[in-house]
Formats: C-alpha cells, sequence, structure tokens
C-alpha cells in the first residue's frame, strides 16, 4: 500500500482572550490509499481541528506552530490560495460535523449539490442537475428529483447531513474526510450510508478518514483506529488492536462507557472528571488526574509512545518494563481473551520505547 | 419509575403536523400519532431518519401550530393556549427542548453565561447578579465544563461542550418536562455516559418527565422506560423499552434493532442487517395503535392484528 496522506508533528494554537488554547500537540499519523482510518476520542480532543487543518480550513485565530500535512508528497499547508480550491470538494473533501452551517440555507439543495459538480468539471447546467438528483437518491434522499427545489430548513436533520454527503462525493475524491457523519442519522440508515462509502471505496479507492463516538460504527468501518485526547493521539493501532488488545486507560474508559443492549446497571460507567484545560496543558501525561491507574511518573514527564506490535502503539508509562502489572477493568480482561483466541501464538507484547514522541 | 399510580403528563390524541399545506410541495410530517406520557418516566423516541420525531417534539411544545390534534399537558389543552398569556409563558417555563443540533442553537454574539440565564432573566428566577452568576456557575459545573467558560463564546467550544451548554440552558428554568432531541449524538461515549447518568440523576431528584429522541439504540434502552418507533410519519409501536427490544412486533422495528452497530470488529463482520419493506404501508388500509398485548401497541390494520398476536405469543412460548 502507499500513502496517500502524512500528517507530521503537527502542532496548532488557538489565539483566544484567555489566551493561547494548545489545542493539537504533537500528532503524528498517515493514510494508506484505499483504507479507512477512524478517529476516536474525547470531545474537544482535537479531532474537528486536525481534519480541518488537513482541508486548509484552520479558524482564523488559529496558527499551525509546527507540522506539515503532505498530500501525495507536498504540503497541504504551504499551498495557496487557489491551490486549496482546486483540492478542496474535488481531490480531498469533507463532510462537516454540522450539516447546516455547510449548507447555504438561501439556496435550493439541488443547486448546490451540482454546483460542486460544476466547479470542478465543465458540464452543463442540466446534466450536473440530473446528476444531483442521481446522488441524492444514491445518499437515501426519497423523490430526490421532486425535492430538488426544497431549501435546507425543510429537511430533517439526517437527510441534511445525507445532502452534505451527496456533495461530499459527487467528484469522487481521493480521501474523504468525514466528521461524525452518521450520528444524525438512524441506524438503518447510517448502515446504508457506511455501505455507500465501502463501495464508493472499493470502485475509485477513495482513502476515508472517519471521526465518530460510535464505537459499534468504528468497528464496522475502520482499518485503523487512532485515540485522541487532550490534543495528542494516544493510542494507534488496526480495528482488532484497539477493540481487543487496547493498551491505553483511556481507551479502556471509552470501551467500558458503552451501554449494550444488556446494560441495566443503575448507572453507566464514566470516566471520572474533566479533561485538562489546554490553555495550561498539565506536565506529565494530560489523562493521570482521570486515570485510576496513573503512577508518580504520569505526574512529572509525558509518556513517549511504546510499539505493541509494528501496527500498534500507545503512549502510557504501563507499558514500561518497569511498570507494575496491573488488573485490567473485567470489560478490557474480556476483551483480551477474545484476542488470545484470535492469535493463540503471540508471545507476551514484547513493548518498545519510541523514544519521546 | 414506580409502578403504581401512572399520572399522565402529557397526552397526545390523533396529532397530525402538515407542511405547506395545500400546496404543491405539502410535506405530511406526522400523522395520527396518538400516546401518553407518564409524570417521572422517560419515553425514548427512536425511528427512521425523517419519521417525523423532531417535529413530534416541536408540536408539543408548540413551536408550531399543530394541523390537527390534541395535546394535553398536565390536563390543559395546550393547543388553545395564547402567545404571551401568563399560561402560556409558565407552559414555556416547564417544557424545555434540548435540540439536535448544537451549533446552531446557541447565538453566536452572546457569552456562555448569557446564553445559559437568558431563561433565568424571561422568568426573573434570580434575586441579583449574584445569584444569577452563582446559578449559572453551578449549572456549568452540573454538566461537565468549567466555571471560567462562562466568559467564553460558543464558537470557542466543541461539539460536545456545546451541547453541555444546551443541557444547562435547559435545566435553568427548573423545567417539569424536557423534550431532548439527540441530545448527546455529539459527545464522545464517555461523556454521553456521564451525560446520561446526569439527566437520571436530576430525573430522580427533581421528578422529571424526559421525551429523549435519540438514534444510538442501546442508549435509548438504557434510559427509557418506554420507547415509541417511527417510521414514515407515523408511531408503528410502542411499549416498555424490554419489550420492544426483546419482542419486536412490527417489521420496521425489527430491521431498525438488526442494524445497530456493535463495538465489536467480529460481530460486525459477520452482521446481517434484516431489510424492510415499507411498501405494506401503502396498501391502502386503515390503521391504528392497537394494544396486541398488556402496555403493547402496534400500529396495525384490522386483518393485521391476529398475526401481531400470534407473534406475541410465539415470543412467549
Ligand atoms: N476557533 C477556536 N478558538 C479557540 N479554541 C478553539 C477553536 N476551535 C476549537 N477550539 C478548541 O480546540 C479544542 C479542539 O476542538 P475540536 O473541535 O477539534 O474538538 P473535537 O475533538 O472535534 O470535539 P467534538 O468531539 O466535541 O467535536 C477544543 O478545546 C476547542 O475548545
Ligand atoms: N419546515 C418544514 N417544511 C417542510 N418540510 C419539513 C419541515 N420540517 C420538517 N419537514 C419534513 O418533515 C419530515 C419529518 O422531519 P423531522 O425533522 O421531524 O424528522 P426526524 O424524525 O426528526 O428526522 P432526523 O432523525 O433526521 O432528525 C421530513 O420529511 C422533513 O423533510
Ligand atoms: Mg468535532
Ligand atoms: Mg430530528
Amino acid at each position: 500500500m502507499s500513502k496517500i496522506l502524512e500528517v507530521n508533528n503537527l502542532e496548532i494554537d488557538f489565539h483566544t482572550y484567555a489566551g493561547e488554547v494548545h489545542a493539537i500537540r504533537n500528532v503524528s499519523f498517515d493514510l494508506e490509499k484505499g483504507e479507512t482510518l477512524a478517529i476516536v476520542g474525547e470531545s474537544g480532543s482535537g479531532k474537528s481541528v486536525t481534519l480541518r487543518t488537513i482541508m486548509g480550513l484552520l479558524a482564523k485565530n488559529g496558527e499551525v506552530v509546527n507540522g506539515e500535512v503532505l498530500f501525495n508528497g507536498e504540503d497541504i499547508l504551504k499551498k495557496s490560495n487557489k491551490e486549496l480550491n482546486d483540492m478542496r470538494g474535488n481531490d480531498i473533501s469533507m463532510i462537516f460535523q454540522d450539516p447546516m452551517t455547510s449548507l447555504d440555507p438561501t439556496m435550493p439543495i439541488g443547486k448546490q449539490v451540482a454546483e460542486v459538480l460544476r466547479i470542478h468539471n465543465s458540464v452543463s447546467k442540466k446534466s450536473a442537475m440530473e446528476e444531483a438528483a442521481r446522488v441524492l437518491e444514491l445518499v437515501g434522499i426519497k423523490d430526490a428529483r421532486n425535492r430538488l427545489k426544497d431549501y435546507p430548513h425543510q429537511f430533517s436533520g439526517g437527510q441534511r447531513q445525507r445532502i452534505v454527503i451527496a456533495i461530499a462525493i459527487i467528484n469522487n475524491p481521493q480521501i474523504l474526510i468525514a466528521d461524525e457523519p452518521t450520528t444524525a442519522l438512524d441506524v438503518t440508515i447510517q448502515a446504508q450510508i457506511i455501505d455507500l462509502l465501502k463501495e464508493l471505496q472499493t470502485k475509485i479507492d477513495t482513502s476515508i478518514i472517519f471521526i465518530t463516538h460510535d464505537l459499534g460504527v468504528v468497528a464496522g468501518i475502520a482499518d485503523r483506529v487512532a485515540v485522541m485526547y487532550a490534543g495528542k493521539i494516544v493510542e494507534f493501532g488496526t480495528v482488532d488492536e484497539i477493540f481487543y488488545n487496547a493498551q491505553h486507560p483511556y481507551t479502556w474508559g471509552l470501551l467500558e462507557s458503552m451501554p449494550t443492549l444488556e446494560t441495566n446497571t443503575k448507572r453507566l460507567h464514566a470516566i471520572p472528571g474533566t479533561p485538562p484545560s489546554l490553555l495550561d496543558p498539565p506536565v506529565g501525561d494530560a489523562f493521570a488526574p482521570r486515570n485510576a491507574y496513573a503512577m508518580q511518573i504520569d505526574t512529572e514527564q509525558e509518556p513517549p509512545f511504546f510499539q505493541v506490535s509494528p501496527t500498534h502503539k500507545a503512549a502510557t508509562w504501563l507499558l514500561h518494563p518497569d511498570a507494575p502489572k496491573v488488573e485490567l477493568p473485567p470489560e478490557i480482561a474480556r476483551r483480551r481473551e477474545i484476542w488470545k483466541k484470535m492469535n493463540p501464538e503471540t508471545k507476551k507484547p514484547q513493548t518498545t520505547e519510541k523514544g519521546a514522541d | 419509575m414506580a409502578e403504581q399510580k401512572k399520572e399522565v403528563l402529557v397526552s397526545v390524541k390523533d396529532l397530525q403536523q402538515f407542511f405547506n399545506l395545500g400546496k404543491k410541495d405539502e410535506v405530511r410530517a406526522i400523522q395520527d400519532i396518538t400516546f401518553d406520557i407518564y409524570r417521572g418516566e422517560t419515553l425514548g423516541l427512536v425511528g427512521e431518519s425523517g419519521s417525523g420525531k423532531t417535529t413530534t417534539g416541536r408540536a408539543i411544545i408548540r413551536l408550531y401550530k399543530p394541523t390537527s390534534g390534541e395535546i394535553m399537558f398536565n390536563g390543559k389543552d395546550i393547543a388553545k393556549l395564547k402567545n404571551g398569556s401568563k399560561e402560556m409563558q409558565e407552559f414555556r417555563r416547564e417544557t424545555q427542548m434540548i435540540f439536535q443540533d448544537p451549533y446552531a442553537s446557541l447565538n453566536p454574539r452572546m457569552k456562555v453565561k448569557d446564553i445559559i440565564a437568558e431563561g433565568i432573566d424571561i422568568h426573573h428566577l434570580a434575586k441579583n447578579d449574584k445569584d444569577r452568576d452563582e446559578q449559572v456557575a453551578n449549572l456549568l459545573e452540573l454538566v461537565g465544563l468549567n466555571p471560567d467558560h462562562a466568559t467564553r463564546y460558543p464558537h470557542e467550544f466543541s461539539g460536545g461542550q456545546r451541547q453541555r451548554i444546551g443541557i444547562a440552558r435547559a435545566l435553568a428554568v427548573q423545567p417539569q418536562f424536557i423534550i431532548a432531541d439527540e441530545p448527546i449524538s455529539a459527545l464522545d461515549v464517555s461523556i454521553q455516559a456521564q451525560v446520561v447518568n446526569l439527566l437520571k440523576e436530576i430525573q430522580e431528584k427533581r421528578n422529571l418527565t424526559y421525551l429523549f429522541i435519540a438514534h444510538d439504540l442501546s442508549m435509548v434502552k438504557y434510559i427509557s422506560d418506554r420507547i415509541a418507533v417511527m417510521h414514515n410519519g407515523r408511531l408503528v409501536e410502542l411499549s416498555t423499552a424490554s419489550e420492544v427490544y426483546n419482542h419486536p412486533l412490527h417489521p420496521y422495528t425489527k430491521s431498525l434493532l438488526s442494524a445497530i452497530p456493535i463495538p465489536d470488529p467480529e460481530v460486525e463482520r459477520k452482521r446481517r442487517p434484516q431489510p424492510y419493506d415499507s411498501s405494506m404501508e401503502e396498501d391502502g388500509q386503515k390503521r391504528t395503535m392497537v394494544e396486541i398485548t398488556p402496555e403493547h401497541f402496534v400500529y396495525a390494520a384490522a386483518g393485521e392484528v391476529e398475526g401481531y398476536k400470534a407473534a406475541a405469543a410465539a415470543y412467549n412460548a
């Protein structure tokens, strides 16, 4: 496989009245052609900011302090506005978290979808409108032909989201960035959209970056998963490694918080406490104050990445050879059992320190 | 919820809400909607995207004038209340909505503390500025935000943080009835759990009643006493949470349940969703909510009742 996108050592600050918000604190990852990378993590951990930066859409009060974003080898952060405009909606397109702000409330939806096609291709108005109707039907807008002249407010939340998806895929992009594209959808339509994205992927080898809070969706769509906390990636691995062999206590907390259809406890498990202020990020491991497994060193020094397998790494001192052995939460222990059955021959994880990230 | 005395707080009868009435592009958003919500319970509302869940919620809090039908709240027909009347004002305080869209629902030019205190001001619920600031600080803490967030503006917050601001705003006026329209779908799972725990806790403390609209069926099952399923503008099934999940009768409910994504890659690789053929809805037969087994209602035509009864009996066999 070849790398289509590489994000290296990205650091982003926001200038606010209260001071500098260190929103992205040294994030690196890559994306292979044709793969689906899911990004999960805490609200406010920097998922959307990272992806907006890839699109060249950082907010005005934001500043890239360090890092590069290589798309087919070229640094997106160095591109001119014209180059970015050519790229957006064509080579790379994004489905935004909030459908209402990415649709123009004063323009009929048919025109909005058709326009994206016409900006990047020379097609007649009429055939662009035809194509718009076709793609809208494809994403599940019933009777799309008769609703082309309707305005965004005349559609339900989920329908608007599907219109946004139609706009994002109409030009068959090389990279599709989807920021919670299915949270507003019911599970049957969500399944349809996911199938549609997978189809697009097999047809034109699109790479997908998918942000979602729904770990069920991640389990169904992702090849690899990045877990973010407080402006950093804290764990990265294949979908099986993250779901069955997670190493970072924050990832454990996420997996434990999901209710299943069988859950009937009085309270759901929730990670205690609140995320740190990024105005003044803590010394050491940012997750330490909320981490039942935190050790002295967590409050003093930031953990580097420890390599668990060639495809799996996690930034937690628990992986240091000198760390004490901990008792896993029951849900994580259950998942480890599945992991053992899947990989009967694996030895104990040979962790190696990857140097301070 | 206590089993003994079920007091009806909200009663909806034959509610219809059409848009662009009589025009070429008329949309029959909801039809034949009939259900009760008991005081102190959580009624979960799930269903197809575009099936009319938000419209139902908005009609109940009188954001729309219903095309027809009746909405009783605390025994009063709220469809008859006049805008600006004292009773309408009281109703506006007693019922609050937490919106689906955390971006569009917060005024970008207002500071967080003024957004949260808007209702406190309208309904004169603060003794003085100090009291107002204290109430805001308590609410921020209650929803897991820092007091120093009070002076910031909405655009400085992530999606999840904004949704918590919306929840704090709704709670500020001490309502009896809250319609939560996908209040947690923008949150990460751990904060979802926090918010759901929070909503439950406040419910117990203040005997609140919730209409909880959501797509995450595991969460809906967890939080709801009863669940209503909507499809294509109609309620198709209504029963206790465990009945709907363990003994679903309507084919749309079955299809919906089969599509729930499970946080387990192995299970996901093997999953086979059950498609739903909606053509049965267009066969022209008259359907109403029929009680198939006690407290378990299905939207059925006369000729379908026996079949549903047999299916229900088969579950218990
Ligand atoms: N324009 C801005 N000015 C100041 N701070 C900002 C701005 N945009 C984002 N932030 C801050 O940057 C951090 C990361 O925000 P981001 O939107 O990327 O979070 P997220 O991971 O996408 O969260 P969610 O899951 O809630 O959408 C947050 O703490 C947020 O408050
Ligand atoms: N103001 C409006 N004018 C015209 N049609 C509308 C309007 N508001 C909603 N509709 C239509 O009414 C139907 C029901 O919409 P509603 O927003 O209630 O759905 P929903 O069940 O909340 O869906 P979702 O899960 O996607 O939020 C949809 O077909 C929608 O297009
Ligand atoms: Mg986001
Ligand atoms: Mg809705």
